[in-house]
């Protein structure tokens, strides 16, 4: 894989700080960097000293859902007398979204860092880092850097000379979109179908083999020692708008754009100047029509909805749509919408794991009606039945899959209409391939 | 369990109290309102993935899974709420759409739980236009076949194989609308209790290769029954069609045998259909059996008895009644009363406690041996005195030298089938079979179960009990019994082991003789 972009002046990279840099892989060259004082002090410091860190910090956890990690970590009760487990997220399957994967790639020892800093916070002795198989050159990444932090004494039994066991592995995903749930992906962990299960009992109560498991993002675990050596104020500090907010992030951007790529910027950041400053604008003589900001499980907006948004949780929210994974999926004036809808909708009756109805039949229903509107076979009916379907498909299941399913479609055909009434009525659009997914 | 704390709640306005840790499923059956669903099973862990259970809980931001979540104290359910039903709705239309409708030839027609809840609550039409998945029948050993497109992948078979039987060969196959249920390449659904798949199928997409094709559930009259395939007395349902028996099914009693019945037992019925039967009664003249009215047979049986002692060889696959009148004759003319009882491999269902095909293959081996009839598994006539009275009672003699009959002055037959090789008998006395009378059985653990009639029986030929009462009677041993029930009523007063046990106390789920365990797993 290549090279990521040189970092544009209004980027603030704290963990892309030193993408590209190959000798911050090496543990040398991460300790010359400023790795592992964090950890160190981190073993010295007592757990929940560092849970009122990183409380006070406001981080949010990265994957999607923006719960406060702090609060996450404090659900663990330290001293119960069971084994507790940390999950690190690195599935990374999300379409769009492909910073994890930039972070084990460039920094592994800022995950490794922020993951024996973690477990120790939660009074975990073993933590696991479950990477989506298609990961190889992560896994090669992370497996090595591993390899080197143990033996040079880091994690292991006696992590950094503290006394304290705190151990860390790679787990390798076998390809299953659903194992990026938390459930679902211990369930994998433990050797058995990646089948999300019901809550409660939460993670935190029953996880990873029945133990009290905490589970977090990539991108949460990598900030952690950020904050630990520069103070919560530092990282709070960072923020340009909501104060619920606060921190840098990591968007992928991908689509019809000039300059798509990794962008870490403040939270909080105007996303019109995001997508025409930073990444460029759209490619010569297209206009922009259309984004999903989250990664595909998200609502999709309309380009003069974006232009509206400050780059934060609450700010997403307010445009009707999420932060998510900070997956940019860009659409640019020369897409079919139904086309492009038809084809997420595919992805997730595809990955569905077929446990509840809603999901199993419904994402695959869905498909086929919006396959069928791009091949120009569409009804009136058909637009009905899809607001229907989602409505059924919303709320009702054990995950939120069919939920993501159903919220970009939806979204998609309530502001773009027109294309997909144009299709009904027969004037196939010229960028439509006939009977193309 | 008075320390259980119990929990209030109301379902459908009706106030309900059930102990903690109970599912709002549970709980509406309490309270007498039943929640659509099908991957919930009693028996089984709790899946949740149907959706079908939805019910709305005041309160709660989302519609509530009922058999995955617990009761909470002051908790207002609504099952049958606009929302609820709305979303019910959804799932009978989406489990439709790829299902291929064939009830017309399909064997859970008329007992199917996918037709009763849309029905109930379903769309009349569907607004699904694309074409149908497809995947083809297949053979999944034993006596089990899977109709892939009726599947609604419910994972009761799949949790029944993991959890209760613990052999894990079914599982989820595939992702998404390409799903099916997959069974391990090298292993077959041969397992001892595999067919319950069968019945723990709320669709017809597992079905029995016996039953296939074979009747309409609803042309079959169903009666209470015990299975006489071993000890255990699991309680059974027998389906007849024109009395004829065409497929035994389990009948839940958490006591015995929870909701299973295994492959061997529920197989086991085709000798009730049997039509090589002994219709009438028959008395031996010049050699050659006559067919005569049953008060000869009564008249001949009492001349070729008379001073002599009965050397009696009961079955256990007879009733506590038959065998009870049976002691009484056997006091009458101080005579022996001997059984012995086929066995073969014991087949525990690992999940249940005390559930096992067991060892000893007939229904009633413990009433035979409480009412004091010996066994003898070797040399069952051994005991056989010259001048005796070989009294043979339903033993079908198979297997057995029966040269050592010669002694007895005169043999009399009641049963259902004339064995074959014994000398020609002085007096045969026709009976019913277990699934033309009714009767009760004690089970190994000392569970006396009632079983009812299913069909009628062939010709004259008569109750066992009925025909031993007045055979008894004929005999001068007071014995004027109208009904089982009486027969049982003083079998109660005269047996200890019996005492106190009626009819109206056994119900339908049994009673344990005295000095019996009463539960299951304490024995």
């Amino acid at each position: 894989m290549g090279y990521p972009h040189k970092s544009h002046p209004r980027e603030t990279p704290v963990l892309s700080k030193h993408f590209g840099e190959a000798e911050a892989r090496t543990l040398d060259g991460w300790k010359k960097r400023g790795g592992y004082k964090a950890l160190a002090q981190a073993l010295a410091t007592d757990p929940l000293a560092i849970q009122d860190v990183i409380k006070a910090s406001g981080l949010r956890g990265r994957g999607g859902a923006g719960f406060p990690t702090g609060l996450k970590w404090s659900f663990m009760k330290i001293g119960d007398g069971k084994p507790h487990y940390l999950c690190c997220n690195a599935d990374e399957s999300e379409p769009g979204t492909f910073k994890d994967r930039e972070i084990m790639r460039w920094t592994p020892h800022a995950l490794i860092e922020g993951c024996a800093i973690a477990a120790h916070a939660i009074g975990a002795e073993t933590a696991y880092i479950y990477i989506r198989g298609e990961f190889t050159e992560p896994i090669r990444v992370m497996e090595a850097a591993l390899a080197e932090a143990r033996a040079a004494g880091i994690i292991g039994k006696n992590a950094m000379g503290s006394g304290k066991t705190v151990d860390v592995w790679v787990h390798k995903g076998a390809g299953a979109y659903i194992c990026g749930e938390e459930t679902a992906l211990m369930n994998s962990l433990e050797g058995k179908r990646g089948n999300p299960r019901i809550k409660p009992p939460f993670p935190a109560v029953s996880g990873l083999f029945g133990k009290p498991t905490t589970i977090n993002n990539v991108e949460t675990l990598a900030a952690v020692p950020h904050i630990l050596n520069n103070g919560a104020e530092w990282y709070k500090a960072m923020c340009l708008a909501s104060p619920k907010s606060t921190g840098s992030k990591l968007y992928s951007v991908c689509g019809n754009v000039a300059k798509p790529g990794n962008y870490e910027v403040v939270m909080g950041f105007s996303f019109k100047e995001f997508l025409y400053d930073l990444c460029g604008g759209p490619l010569p003589g297209r206009k922009f029509k259309a984004l999903i900001p989250g990664g595909s499980s998200v609502p999709t907006i309309t380009i003069e909805e974006a232009e509206q948004v400050k780059m934060d949780y609450e700010g997403f929210l307010e445009q009707g749509t999420m932060l998510g994974s900070g997956g940019v999926i860009i659409f640019d004036d020369a897409q079919s919408m139904p086309r492009q809808l038809a084809r997420i909708a595919r992805f997730y009756a595809h990955e569905s794991c077929a446990q509840c109805t809603q999901c199993r039949e419904g994402t695959a229903w869905m498909t086929k009606i919006l396959e069928r509107i791009v091949a120009g076979q569409g009804t009136f009916e058909d637009l009905d039945t899809i607001f229907d379907l989602s409505e059924q498909m919303t709320g009702k299941t054990i995950c939120v899959l069919s939920d993501s399913c159903g919220a970009p479609v939806v979204s998609g055909i309530t502001k773009f209409r027109g294309e997909f009434e144009a299709l009904i009525k027969g004037r196939r659009s010229s960028t439509v391939a006939v009977g193309a997914p | 369990m008075a320390d259980t704390k119990m929990v209030n709640l109301t379902i459908e306005g009706r106030a309900v109290s059930v102990p903690e840790g109970t599912n709002i499923l549970e709980a509406a059956k309490a309270a007498g309102v039943l929640v659509p669903h099908y991957c919930y099973h009693p028996g089984l862990p709790v899946a949740g993935v149907c959706r079908m259970c939805l019910v709305e809980v005041e309160k709660m931001p989302k519609l509530a899974p009922s058999c995955a979540t617990n009761v909470a104290e002051g908790q207002v359910v609504h099952v049958y709420s606009e929302k609820a039903l709305e979303a019910r709705k959804g799932v009978l239309e989406l489990l439709l759409i790829n299902h291929p409708l064939d009830c017309p030839i399909c064997d859970q027609a008329g007992e199917c739980e996918l037709q009763d809840y849309t029905f109930q609550e379903g769309r009349a039409d569907s607004r699904y236009r694309e074409p149908k998945r497809f995947n083809p029948v297949e053979d999944f050993g034993g006596d089990v076949l899977y109709v892939t497109n009726r599947c609604i992948l419910c994972t009761r078979c799949v949790r029944f194989m993991e959890d209760v039987h613990q052999e894990p060969v079914l599982n989820v196959s595939d992702r998404g609308d390409r799903a099916t249920i997959g069974k391990a390449s090298d292993a077959d659904l041969t397992q001892p209790w595999a067919a319950n798949v069968i019945d723990l199928c709320p669709v017809g997409a597992l079905v029995s290769k016996d039953f296939l094709n074979k009747a309409r559930a609803w042309e079959l009259d169903r009666t209470a029954s015990v299975c006489t395939g071993c000890s255990q007395g699991c309680n059974s349902i027998l389906e007849t069609r024109d009395n004829v028996v065409v497929r035994q099914k389990p009948r839940s009693n958490d006591q015995v045998n929870r909701f299973y019945l295994c492959d061997e037992g529920r197989l086991d019925y085709r000798w009730m259909n049997r039509p090589d039967r002994m219709e009438a009664p028959k008395i031996r003249l010049a050699d050659v059996l006559s067919p005569v009215d049953w008060e000869i047979a009564f008249d001949e049986t009492t001349k070729v008895m008379r001073g002599k002692r009965a050397y009696v060889v009961a079955s256990p696959r007879l009733s506590n009644e038959a065998l009870f009148l049976l002691k009484q004759l056997i006091g009458a003319t101080k005579g022996t009363g001997v059984f012995r009882c086929a066995t073969g491999p014991e087949a525990p269902l690992p999940g249940v406690p005390d559930l096992a095909l067991r060892a000893d293959r007939a229904p009633n081996v413990r009433g035979a041996e409480l009412l004091g009839f010996a066994r003898r598994d070797h040399d069952l006539l051994g005991g056989l005195a010259e001048g005796d009275v070989l009294v043979i009672a339903d033993d079908e003699l198979a297997g057995l030298d029966l040269g050592t009959a010669k002694k007895a002055s005169a043999i009399v037959l009641i049963g259902t089938v004339l064995p074959a090789g014994l000398p020609t008998p002085d007096v045969v006395l026709p009976i019913a079979n277990v699934a033309e009378e009714e009767g009760t059985f004690t089970n190994l653990r000392g569970r006396v179960q009632r079983f009812l009639q299913a069909k009628a029986a062939p010709g004259l030929a008569r109750p066992s009990w009925y025909a031993l009462a007045d055979l008894n009677a004929a005999l001068g041993v007071k014995a004027e019994y109208f009904l089982p029930s009486a027969v049982f009523e003083a079998m109660a007063q005269q047996e200890p082991a019996f005492g106190g046990l009626s009819y109206e106390t056994l119900g339908l789920y049994g009673a344990p003789v005295k000095g019996a365990a009463a539960t299951v797993g304490a024995a």
